[in-house]
């Protein structure tokens, strides 16, 4: 990966706690003892990150497994006590107060758990707290922040004081005014923790919604593994300050590392982390529509009785037939029978929405990036299968394959009764 | 053995180093002094100047602002009281001692309660000369005080000073450790220095604390003022010890009941000001 995109690096970084923590770091360092026989905490022990630019990362662990403290070393909020951490390049770790404070406003914006607005200006003025400090004029900053309150949906709302607002309200507060420093950086600490379930929800599809225009790389601290699923273009496992795992949703959820990972993510809904591109049915080999005869025909296969996607020798879809077993290999033959009567999705969209029309099991599912060319067809049996490697067990697997086999009985049985 | 002459030498010690003290910090004293009866004289006269019914209009009047009907009420009927036990002049007197020396303790007190809260080496040394202060009877402070100012308003308003200080130095560092440290984290993830997360964020937010201070600082002022009296503070004081010494007990008790009313209602005032103009509120 190129090093420009890279919006942080992080590389050996360790935060102890106690009396001497650059001596415990030592002795972590050079003989691999555990800080706790020197009566200090390793907060955060060899930490190696990469966040790419424009991508969001999330941080997930338990309580104590050090991710508020990962979070805060990035800003600096918290001085860590060996390692380095790049901003873009620059080293963070290196700066003296002056430069680091113009890092802050410059690069890097905070959103808090408990919001951390001031109770005794009003929401405008907290919006615009930053712009204050970084001495932008009084009418430049007031109408900045009243455009970024726009952003977050709480146009009109700035003469309020903080506590007249909603939990939801303040942290859509709480983003505006890391918004309104217009930073590359996002570094969100729990932010929806403190809100309940369907404002959480709210919230996850407003920065997501959000993010699809302004493009920050964001690190994001959670600790509910579906708030991770949901937002995490790449997530990182922490335990007991060290990363366990750092990957993709899916690879998290499909092949966790270890046991702990394991426990962390059961009960997450892999529905949130299923794209289309993810899970095509690769018995569904294409066929192929050139000059005279089809190529690549799937008659090696005759128990492929659905429907097969139909490409033209660059790989565009051209259509989809319903019943190839019956068809030999003239192509004439092809493209009478081609339909387009098929649902249309792109890689990377989630297959949740999609699973009803699957169910119904009527109108085939064709996966098609943006150019047109085919990635491939998802079936029943793909996604049954992507479930079964999930949960890697034979009750689960069971109970996933029953449930979607008896509910067309269960609507039957609604109608009898 | 007899130990009455170390004791004997303790006390010339201290004797001989309180002369030093005087003698070569006299012209320190004569400043305190000079700044002490610059406030209380100025305010004595004129609260004694001012006839007690302007006096009671604008409690009436401030007491409406500030609390509506509740507190105009007690403001009026207050102050009406303390005229019919014809003691005003005498509590006028002792409330310009406790508005002085509250004053004085305030202006120390706060700035003072952020520099402990704000420095931990600071606090180290406060904390044992905190504990010290609260600890010292209200009488023992009378000794130093007349000691090095005689006889009169100034010992008493320092005496006063030295008891009623300490407490608005513990709530003003309260108030800003218990400001919330994400708040502050906020502040400082926003690019802000020191003094403006001090001044923008941690006074502000701590207000609440600061001001109980405020009131409990002008509370015990005016508890000391009224044992200042014995070294010649003047105001409701002296009539209380002028009946204990006649054993005139009905007199004793109206002068006790003035010195009541003054308490609840500056208590009451105060704490109304301070709730209207909370910022946090």
């Amino acid at each position: 990966m190129d090093r420009s995109e890279l919006a942080i690096e992080i590389k050996n970084l360790y935060k102890i706690y106690g009396l001497k923590p650059k001596l415990a770091l030592d002795r972590l360092q050079s003989r691999g003892t555990h800080a706790d026989d020197t009566g200090h905490l390793v907060a955060l022990n060899d930490i190696n990150l990469s966040i790419e630019a424009g991508k969001i990362c999330v941080i997930m662990g338990l309580s104590g497994s050090g991710k508020s403290t990962l979070l805060r070393c990035i800003n600096r909020l918290i001085d860590p006590t060996g390692g380095e951490i790049y901003i873009q390049g620059c080293e963070i770790t290196q700066a003296n107060k002056k430069e680091l404070r113009q890092i802050r406003l410059s690069k890097i914006g905070m959103v808090f758990q408990h919001f951390a607005l001031l109770p005794h200006i009003s929401v405008l003025d907290n919006v615009a707290f930053g712009l204050r400090v970084a001495g932008v004029p009084r009418k430049e900053r007031r109408e900045r922040a009243a455009q970024a309150l726009q952003l977050v949906g709480l146009g009109g709302w700035g003469d309020k004081k903080p506590s007249s607002l909603s939990g939801g309200m303040r942290q859509r507060v709480g983003l505006a005014r890391a918004l309104v420093m217009d930073t590359p950086i996002l570094l969100m600490d729990e932010p929806f923790s403190a809100l309940d379930p369907l404002i959480r929800e709210e919230m996850q599809q407003e920065l997501l919604r959000l993010q699809s225009t302004l493009n920050k790389t964001i690190v994001f601290v959670t600790h509910d593994p579906n708030e991770a699923a949901t937002l995490g273009n790449r997530i990182a496992i922490l335990l007991k300050g060290q990363v366990v795992q750092y990957g993709t949703p899916l690879e998290i959820v499909m092949s966790p590392a270890n046991e702990y990972v394991r426990d962390f993510i059961r009960g997450t809904d892999v529905f949130k982390v299923l794209s289309a591109g993810q899970i095509v049915d690769p018995t569904r080999t294409p066929v192929v529509l050139a000059e005279g005869a089809v190529t690549a025909l799937p008659l090696s296969r005759p128990t492929v009785a659905g429907p097969v996607a139909v490409t033209d020798p660059a790989g565009r879809l051209l259509g989809v037939v319903e019943k190839p077993s019956v068809l030999g290999t003239s192509s004439a033959d092809w493209s009478r029978m081609l339909s387009q009567d098929f649902i249309q999705v792109s890689p990377d969209q989630l297959i949740a929405p999609l699973l009803d029309e699957l169910a119904r099991n009527q109108r085939p599912l064709v996966v098609v990036r943006e150019d047109n060319t085919l990635v491939g067809i998802v079936t029943g049996a793909s996604v049954l299968k992507a479930l079964a490697a999930n949960s890697g067990s034979k009750g689960k697997l069971t109970e996933a394959v029953v449930q979607i086999a008896t509910e067309p009985v269960v609507v039957a049985g609604q109608r009898v009764g | 053995m007899d130990f009455s002459d170390f004791a004997m030498s303790i006390a010339t010690a201290i004797d001989n180093f309180t002369n030093y003290i005087s003698l070569k910090f006299g012209p320190f004293f004569d400043v305190i002094s000079a700044i002490i009866q610059g406030i209380n004289d100025p305010l004595a006269a004129g609260l004694n100047f001012l006839p007690p019914w302007l006096v009671i209009a604008a409690a009436v009047v401030g007491g409406f602002f500030a609390g509506r009907l509740p507190l105009a009420l007690l403001g009026g009927l207050g102050l009406v009281f303390i005229l019919v036990m014809n003691l005003w002049s005498a509590a006028m007197l002792t409330l310009s001692l406790v508005l002085t020396a509250a004053c004085i303790s305030l202006a120390i007190g706060i700035p003072l309660g952020t520099l402990i809260a704000e420095s931990k080496r600071v606090n180290a040394v406060a904390e044992p000369i905190l504990d010290f202060m609260q600890t010292m009877p209200a009488f023992v402070l009378l000794v130093p005080a007349v000691f090095f100012f005689g006889v009169g308003v100034v010992p008493g308003v320092v005496a006063t000073i030295f008891f009623a200080m300490p407490l608005p130095i513990r709530l003003t560092a309260h108030g800003l450790k218990m400001v919330e440290p994400e708040v502050i984290e906020a502040g400082e993830a926003f690019g802000a220095n020191r003094m403006t997360i001090l001044f923008f964020i941690k006074l502000p937010l701590a207000f609440k604390s600061i001001m109980a201070g405020v009131n409990q600082c002008i509370m015990m002022s005016l508890s000391m003022v009224i044992i200042a009296s014995m070294i010649g503070a003047g105001g409701l004081g002296d009539e209380i010890i002028r009946s204990i010494s006649r054993l005139q007990v009905g007199r004793g008790v109206e002068a006790g009941l003035v010195v009541v009313t003054l308490a609840i209602l500056i208590d009451r005032f105060t704490r109304r000001i301070s709730q209207k103009i909370d910022p946090t509120a």
